[in-house]
């Protein structure tokens, strides 16, 4: 059937405008920011700050989401049943649940007067509002992204190669680092980059859960949404720094999934 | 090193109940339908299934029974299916330096000897290659140097041309035939060319057990089962290969025919289809055709043919003529006929191994052509 378009002509209008509701708002940004003074204003003590803070927490809630997310996506797309089901439902939990919940929930759970906050309270360990809680925040969001990305590849990808492995003689462990994981590489890299932008723009969880802390808990969302009113070109110039990780990271991820395809 | 291989074994979800072995350095050839427990078999000995009831044993130890079970990675399977499944992301050196590397040995060594083993297969030169650029072919080539770059105990070969053209089937079975020297062996197949190359015997199975089994060539001149007979669908005479390039049979004629490769004097066999087989009161004396004084032992109808035992030089092989051809002949069991077989349909193969040992021939000549 080569005849048609394959959709009606009228779809094309939505269409459009979808595109110019997505494009629009990002070059409107893209042309209100300060583009002469943008160095200056990102070399500012508060833009550097956040700017330092982002990127740490991010790069340490992307390392831990991949100790823990790799092992997890691996479990659930070998196992079959129940419990894997709902195992998996649980893991994909974060990807619609509104940030503001998800940072009450670990307020009330991990906070000062919290159900586990309240024991490690006791023996001096305080989370709330800290930078580590910036961490947890953004590993309880991004983890989902790795998760189910890693897992649809390994299960779509089998395990013939797997079981050639062991006859060759190799443990599970060795198969695991030197047959999956290298097989899944592209599925790892755009998982761990989308992890990666996760957390680098989440803000309601971390607002929640960790507060607004310049230095501390203050990451490059929050600083954003603080200046918006009072110092609008910094925040401009900062949002610019966002969208341009967040171009490069889509870049990276379509980038992998084409090199995944042609492996 | 080869070891002797035992099975012994109930697996009650599949039906299947087998006992076999292998001798150390036997290469059996595993046949049967679709269903008749062949991979259920392979897969206990290869460690991917275990067996409810009975052993499997490699080497006279226990790898899998009630006490034991020896995972796949920690058995020494040479293991080769249909698919090369070679790993992608390495190189093909890196793919067959894989085994020895996961079983601890040095990577200057492993590579060392994945080379050699690369060499053995005729793709020196291959190793930088990536497995997607190479023909199916060679990737199945670098297959078995992989399977076979740590020394296996038992080697598993499952259905391994399967998947390959017929142009390319011929070369691989010659080159596994020289690299299984000594190597105990079970191979799946079906294709009765694979057992004739490759196989010392044939164990047929049939709904989960084993049916029948024998040497590759009783097998072949008297089917033990009506599968196997349906398997073999070839005449098999065995001989000695006469400086003149023909085989000569006990009692004097000579079959000539045409061979995949060189072929030692001494100890070989002559193959040929039924159908290539015509029938002659007396002989007609039309060269280049082979004329073989031949003793009628049955006659069956087969429907559209009519299938005639014969004893040649005191071996079987049948004859399917036409209902036509066969009355005017008036065949009664016990006449002596002239039965005729073009040079041209017949293959000259070497003898099973186990005719080469007993003749005193440590190697078979294998040719110079080792690639494809």
């Amino acid at each position: 059937m080569t005849t048609g378009l394959g959709y009606p002509k009228w779809a094309l209008a939505p269409m459009a405008l979808a595109l110019a509701l997505l494009a629009l708002p990002l070059l409107g940004l893209l042309l209100r920011a300060d583009w002469a003074r943008l160095p200056a204003l990102l070399m500012s003590e508060r833009a550097l700050a956040a700017l330092r803070l982002s990127l740490g927490t991010c790069l340490i809630a992307t390392v831990i989401v991949l100790i823990l997310g790799i092992p997890t996506a691996l479990v659930l797309a070998r196992s079959r049943g129940r419990w894997a089901t709902a195992a998996r439902t649980l893991v994909t939990v974060p990807m619609v649940l509104p940030p503001v919940v998800a940072g009450l929930a670990l307020l009330t759970t991990l906070g000062r007067r919290g159900l586990l906050g309240r024991h490690l309270s006791a023996l001096g360990v305080e989370i709330g509002f800290t930078t580590t809680a910036v961490i947890i925040a953004q590993v309880f969001v991004a983890l989902p992204f790795l998760v189910v990305s890693l897992e649809g590849a390994l299960r779509s990808s089998g395990q013939d190669y797997e079981r050639a492995a062991s006859y060759l003689g190799a443990s599970p462990t060795r198969t695991l680092l030197t047959v999956t994981l290298p097989m899944a590489a592209p599925a790892l890299a755009s998982g761990t980059a989308l992890s990666f932008a996760r957390a680098l723009g989440e803000f309601g969880a971390t607002l929640t859960f960790a507060g607004s802390l310049q230095g501390v808990t203050r990451t490059l969302p929050l600083e954003i949404y603080l200046l918006r009113e009072s110092d609008s070109d910094l925040a401009l110039a900062l949002a610019v720094v966002l969208l341009a990780v967040a171009g490069l990271v889509v870049w990276l991820a379509t980038h992998f999934r084409a090199w995944g395809s042609h492996a | 090193m080869p070891e002797p291989l035992t099975l012994d074994v109930t697996v009650a979800a599949r039906g299947v109940r087998i006992a076999l072995d292998a001798a150390p350095g036997e290469i059996v050839a595993l046949v049967g339908p679709n269903g008749a427990g062949k991979s259920t078999a392979i897969q206990l000995v290869a460690g991917a299934l275990r067996p409810d009831e009975g052993s499997v044993t490699i080497g006279g130890a226990g790898v899998a029974d009630a006490r034991v079970f020896v995972p796949a990675n920690r058995r020494r399977i040479g293991y080769l299916e249909q698919r090369a499944l070679l790993f992608p992301h390495l190189s093909v050196l890196d793919n067959v330096a894989y085994g020895p590397r996961a079983r601890g040995v040095p990577r200057a060594e492993a590579l060392a000897r994945a080379a050699s083993e690369l060499d053995a297969v005729g793709l020196a030169g291959f190793g930088s290659r990536r497995p997607h650029s190479l023909s199916g072919g060679q990737a199945q080539r670098v297959a078995i140097a992989r399977a076979l770059a740590f020394d296996p105990d038992v080697v598993l070969l499952d259905e391994p041309f399967a998947a390959l053209d017929a142009a390319t089937t011929p070369g691989l079975r010659r080159l596994l035939r020289d690299r299984l020297q000594g190597l105990t062996t079970l191979l799946v197949t079906h294709d009765p060319l694979d057992v004739l190359v490759l196989a010392d015997r044939v164990v047929a199975l049939e709904a989960g057990q084993v049916a029948a089994t024998g040497r590759v060539d009783e097998v072949f001149q008297r089917p033990p089962s009506a599968f196997l007979a349906d398997f073999v669908g070839l005449n098999l005479l065995r001989g000695t290969l006469d400086p003149g390039g023909a085989v000569r049979l006990e009692d004097g004629p000579l079959v000539a025919g045409m061979s995949e490769s060189p072929l030692a004097l001494g100890p070989a066999r002559a193959v040929f289809p039924p159908d290539a087989v015509s029938l002659f009161r007396t002989p007609p004396h039309g060269s280049p055709r082979n004329e073989l004084p031949a003793i009628v032992a049955a006659v069956e109808d087969r429907g559209l043919v009519q299938r005639v035992s014969l004893l040649v030089a005191g071996q079987r092989i049948h004859a399917d003529v036409t209902s036509a051809a066969l009355s005017e002949l008036v065949l009664a069991e016990g006449d002596v006929v002239v039965a005729v077989v073009k040079a041209t349909q017949v293959t000259l193969y070497p003898a099973a191994a186990d005719d080469r040992r007993a003749a005193g021939e440590d190697r078979p000549v294998v040719g110079p052509f080792k690639t494809e």
